[in-house]
């Protein structure tokens, strides 16, 4: 089912939850709401599942306008971020609620229900825990019957608020690759919502990257992460080195330093962000008259990549220090032969520019 | 009783009804709304409201002189003189057990401390008159050390000392009952880090583990004082109803209202009534209090 | 106990646990064991002669009946406060909410002469009944009527705190797999609250069972309609039949530990359905 959100807005007292945002999801797919805590996104999807009623827009799921259906007639599936599994219930139960609350016409007979949540939990793995009860599993157990009750009245989408937030890492990190192969299975459409870029990046098909109330960017995961669209996304995703300056002909003024950005379209004058990730950055030494200069804090060799961090030369602005990252092969290092407090200079061959009239 | 309300004010109000009103999944028909406030308020006001008028409407049905005069009364005044006596005895030495009790059994780990629990909570679910029938079998005429005491001239029953007995026993839980609770959730890391700083016992107790009890203790003793000073059925069996001697302000309004003198009696309970409002706000301002400090207490 | 003295870091367990047991043997536990030594003193044709008179027997189905039912119409109405106050915002609803304590703070005979002023039969509420025949102070329904005073407090303070405490992503979870309101709250809420509701209703039943000042003067006290257990008791005292009013009060006893018990089970039962602590 294809989920269309349109000029939504939201507001709770003076805060704005959610300004103005559109959005167009296509039918089967994977999706991550990926953003900051507070930018809207766990908002937007109890939106979308009629738990919250946006203050102005529409929600239009399969091509019908929801926007003023009851959240039990959207027939969405929804995953809570606690699991919010009936506690008094075993976890036959607790999937079977759905099916036994259908109204009495619709309602399948025992023998069916039986059957079906049978059929659920051999899905999710879990056919041995019928009779527990919840506080009897473990975080990941009660996330996959969460997931197992929501299934057991076909929605036509999932949606799933922070599912794997409240788990260790490890199991995180199973889970997330249990979700993917489920949904290969399954094909239905599923939302759902995080922070965690690595999670976001690595199990959607979709990544839809939100920061205060709007969205900043929509797009593949490659996308997200190598074709930052705005400086927010930029920043959020991944590592990255960050300069702040003026443009001066071919170069970005960064205090005394001149960071060389080989674009042509810039005026002189103008205030811009730089970005680099630490791969495309690269540190130099001897009098080049280039790059920004910095001092080696750490040299982290760990694997095939070896890490510097440097810490940012002498304006430390407001106290705060700028550190830097840079990712060298083994070749790299050995031919920069560094030392921890060495002065040297980095720059990017790839720079990514953000600000006015850029 | 008490359990319930130190539940109360361990996890205070954890926010205004406004956010199950403005959730769609938890927001009830407007119907059903008032309907549930209909029933529930109606049944609110009768079966509670109406009777707390009724004493304050019947206390001033003869006028202000003549309410002025039930309270100025000798037989009036002993009685208040008696029940602030009884009071001023049983509350502290309930606080001071209160204190030690919930001190032992949240500080340190014993055998049978579910047991002793228990038997704390005995007094609450016995009767009144249960209360008073237990110091009449040990301390009467007949009773275990009956013969004994009127041997050497000493009265308990019909007398003051069993007027103070009985008090002490219907509110003996009330202390111990809103601290232990709280103090089993408080732990005793705090303590501990006193001690380990050079604290010693009494410093522990008065800087550490006062401010974190002091308002428990304070409703833990209001709540008691109210008992103390309002129990009827205990005192009843042990006082022997002697007039200017072994009454108080609630056995006082018995007699008054047996003897037909109901605005004199409704004037006297109207003092009870009053005690009881007071305990009710100070109750809600320690609540109150406690809901303010939670929050901070959450994220330290 | 050395072993476990040597690790204890924080002073004065000896002298605390050593007065709360002495104080709780000389106050509470040896005064109460009289009742029994003194029942057992009897002989047993003697204990039951006394504990299941005719009289005494009129009274225990009086006291019982009157307490459940009392409790029984409270659940239902202290239900409807305890959701009133935790889901809905209206007018006065702090002073409401104040109020409820009421009957824990008001002294019992206060209570009890109020009562019966306002539902006697010139009383306000007294005379409405009146026309229809209906007498409610003087009568076992007035009896009723103070148990349900009594009680009330009991029922919305164990249930209100598992209300607020209650989540409503439980009944989004139930709204989202399709199941109307009242469907949620019959199958999700209120299995809920059925611990605390019945812990509620035991409480308010022993505290009704043993219940007197508020009682007697409501009551009437006639033998064999409206005379309540308690009373007996004192009755028995006043003809100084000791053993009569003790063997009455072992019979009350017994049944308040029974409750006792009862009551902590339920407690455990409802912290283990809510995650919380009793």
């Amino acid at each position: 089912m294809s989920i269309e959100v349109r000029n939504i807005s939201k507001s709770f007292g003076a805060f704005k939850a959610l300004d103005n945002v559109s959005l167009d999801l296509p039918s089967g797919e994977l999706i991550a709401l990926l953003g900051p805590s507070g930018c809207g996104k766990t908002t937007l999807l109890r939106i979308i599942a009629g738990l919250e009623y946006a203050d102005q827009g529409t929600v239009i799921l399969s091509g019908q306008d929801a926007s003023n259906k009851h959240v039990r007639d959207r027939h969405v599936g929804f995953v809570f971020q606690h699991y919010a599994l009936f506690r008094h219930m075993t976890v036959f139960e607790n999937v079977a609620f759905g099916l036994r609350v259908k109204p009495r016409a619709a309602r399948p007979p025992e023998k069916e229900i039986r059957a079906k949540v049978r059929r659920l939990l051999e899905l999710v793995q879990l056919d041995w825990l019928a009779d527990r009860f919840p506080a009897q599993l473990s975080g990941g157990q009660r996330q996959r019957i969460a997931l197992a009750r929501a299934l057991a009245v076909e929605p036509q989408v999932l949606l799933l608020d922070e599912p794997f937030g409240a788990l260790d890492a490890k199991v995180r990190k199973e889970l997330r690759r249990w979700l993917r192969r489920l949904h290969d299975e399954l094909h239905i459409s599923s939302v759902f919502v995080t922070h965690d870029q690595e999670e976001a990046l690595e199990v959607a098909d979709r990544v839809v990257l939100m920061n205060k109330g709007r969205i900043e960017q929509i797009g593949s995961p490659r996308e997200i992460y190598n074709e930052p669209a705005t400086s927010f996304a930029y920043g959020f995703i991944g590592t990255v080195n960050e300069f702040r300056g003026r443009v001066e002909g071919g170069y970005v003024r960064v205090g005394n330093d001149l960071l060389p950005h080989g674009r042509t379209d810039l005026s002189d004058g103008s205030a811009v962000v730089a970005f680099a990730r630490p791969h495309e950055t690269e540190i130099i030494k001897g009098e080049i008259g280039e790059g920004v200069e910095a001092k080696v804090n750490r040299i982290l060799t760990n694997g095939a990549v070896t890490r510097v961090e440097l810490i940012a030369n002498g304006d430390a602005r407001e106290g705060r220090k700028d550190y830097f990252e840079v990712e060298v092969t083994p070749d790299d290092l050995a031919a920069l032969s560094l030392a921890t407090g060495e002065r040297v200079r980095i720059r990017s061959k790839r720079l990514s520019l953000f600000g006015e009239n850029v | 009783m008490a359990g319930a309300v130190a539940a109360r004010l361990g996890a205070p109000n954890s926010g205004s009804a406004t956010r199950f009103e403005a959730n769609l999944a938890t927001r009830d028909l407007p119907w059903v709304k008032y309907a549930v406030l209909g029933l529930g308020l109606a049944y609110f006001a009768l079966f509670l409201l109406l009777p707390l008028i009724a004493v304050f409407v019947e206390a001033f049905r003869k006028g202000w002189n003549a309410y002025i005069a039930a309270l100025t009364e000798p037989d009036a005044l002993s009685a208040i003189r008696l029940t602030l006596l009884a009071a001023a005895i049983s509350v502290p030495l309930n606080l001071i057990f209160g204190v030690a009790a919930a001190w032992s059994i949240a500080k340190f780990d014993f055998p049978g401390k579910h047991l002793l629990i228990t038997f704390i909570d005995l007094p609450f679910s016995v009767s009144p008159v249960v209360a008073g029938l237990i110091y009449v079998l040990i301390f009467g005429a007949q009773g275990w050390i009956g013969p004994w005491l009127s041997a050497h001239d000493i009265k308990v029953i019909f007398a003051v000392p069993g007027i103070v007995l009985a008090t002490i026993f219907v509110t003996f839980p009330f202390v111990a009952r809103e601290l232990i609770p709280l103090m089993q959730a408080q732990g005793r890391d705090e303590e501990e880090a006193a001690v380990t700083l050079g604290a010693s016992g009494l410093q522990t107790f008065w800087r550490v583990t006062l401010p974190n009890i002091k308002w428990a203790l304070l409703y833990g003793v209001i709540l008691c004082n109210a008992r103390a000073m309002g129990e009827f059925g205990a005192v009843s069996v042990v006082s022997g109803h002697i007039r200017g001697e072994t009454n108080t302000m609630p056995l006082h309004v018995e007699i008054l209202y047996n003897e037909y003198q109901f605005a004199a009696a409704f004037a006297v309970a109207s003092l009870l009534a009053l005690l009881a409002l007071v305990t009710l706000a100070v109750k809600t301002y320690i609540e109150w209090r406690a809901s303010q400090v939670a929050p901070e207490e959450k994220t330290s | 106990m050395a072993y476990a003295h040597a690790r204890r870091v924080l002073p004065g367990f000896g002298l605390s646990l050593g007065f709360t047991l002495a104080y709780l043997s000389l106050i509470v536990l040896i005064p109460l064991s009289a009742v029994f030594i003194k029942s057992a003193g009897m002989g047993w044709q003697a204990f039951l002669d006394a504990a299941t008179g005719p009289r005494v027997v009129a009274s225990y189905k009086l006291s019982f009946g009157t307490s459940l039912l009392a409790a029984a119409i409270n659940v239902v109405f202290g239900l409807l406060l305890a959701w009133g106050l935790v889901r809905y915002t209206f007018p006065g609803k702090k002073l409401v909410d104040a109020l409820i304590d009421l009957p824990f703070a008001l002294p019992t005979a206060v209570a009890g002469i109020a009562l019966t002023a306002i539902y006697a039969k010139n009383g306000w509420v007294g005379q409405l009944f009146e026309p229809f025949g209906i007498k409610i102070a003087f009568t076992p329904i007035g009896i009723l009527i103070a148990l349900i005073f009594i009680g009330l407090p009991f029922i919305v303070r164990t249930v209100q705190p598992i209300l607020e405490d209650l989540d409503a992503e439980f009944e989004e979870a139930a709204a989202s797999l399709g199941a109307t309101r009242l469907q949620t709250f019959r199958r999700v809420v209120f299995p809920t609250l059925l611990p605390a509701l019945l812990t509620g209703f035991a409480l308010a039943f022993a505290r009704a069972v043993g219940e007197y000042g508020s009682v007697i003067f409501i009551a009437g006290n006639i033998p064999f309609v409206s005379e309540i257990t308690p009373l007996m008791i004192i009755t028995k005292l006043e003809q100084y039949d000791y053993e009569g009013a003790t063997a009455v009060a072992s019979v009350m006893l017994i049944v308040s530990f029974l409750l006792l018990l009862v009551i902590n089970g339920l407690q455990a039962w409802t912290s283990r359905r809510t995650g919380r602590e009793a």
